[in-house]
């Protein structure tokens, strides 16, 4: 499948691009955190300590165990800092 | 229910007076303005960025709850992006009601959420340093409250 995934704030400056599309057979949010972290030492940094990390689906908050079934876009980011 | 993400400035005043005078005798309005705190003068500059689509839809979601926890007449929510300095107004909710209480619960709750339920990240500049605000467990805290 393939998948857009967005990258902000602290996330998008330490991997170095906002957005990025792969192709993958992940089945899981976790199972494309541990493919990319895999891939380079930046990916790995990022997310490192996944407490500090969010993730959406479609633009829909999620878990890390949630499915990538049907998804077309995943955004990873940091606790969001509004208001 | 009215939602804008925007990057220019807002005038507080025109928008609080146009939410009110369309809220025609409804009975009240309880509006809130967040603003850029200067921090004692070391702040220079903030900028926010912001996930573009799910940032209206989170917005949306979040009002469309409260008028689902409360009686509301109407509520706006303007929320802006990119570099702002101290002083300037970040963001402001409007809610409008029969009654003050559900329009001063329905505004504390907007706040609360759209804190750290909506897809924005603040970044402070002072001096030479440039850091990402960190969300505050309390923030978090504060939405079991409701």
């Amino acid at each position: 499948m393939t998948l857009d995934i967005l990258y902000f704030a602290w996330l998008r400056e330490r991997i170095g691009l906002p957005r990025e599309t792969v192709t993958t057979e992940a089945a899981t949010v976790a199972d494309l955190v541990a493919e990319l972290s895999a891939r380079e030492d930046r990916y790995a940094l990022a997310f490192s300590d996944l407490s500090a990390v969010r993730v959406a689906l479609d633009q829909d908050l999620a878990d890390f165990d949630a499915p990538l079934a049907g998804v077309r876009e995943v955004a990873f980011f940091p606790p969001m800092t509004g208001g | 229910m009215q939602i804008r993400v925007q990057e220019a400035p807002f005038d507080y005043g025109a928008e609080s007076a146009r939410f009110t005078d369309g809220c025609n005798g409804i009975g009240a309005v309880v509006t809130f303005c967040g603003i850029v705190r200067n921090d004692g003068g070391a702040l220079q500059a903030m900028e926010i960025e912001h996930y573009p689509g799910m940032t209206e839809r989170a917005l949306t979601q979040i009002a469309e709850e409260a008028a689902r926890r409360w009686t509301l007449a109407d509520c706006l929510i303007i929320h802006r992006f990119g570099r702002m300095t101290p002083g300037e107004k970040i963001m402001m909710v409007a809610t409008a009601s029969a009654h003050r209480a559900d329009a001063f619960a329905a505004a504390d709750f907007l706040m609360d959420y759209l804190k750290s339920r909506a897809p924005f990240w603040k970044k402070e500049f002072s001096g030479d340093s440039a850091e990402w605000v960190a969300a505050k467990d309390a923030d978090e805290a504060a939405l079991e409250r409701w």
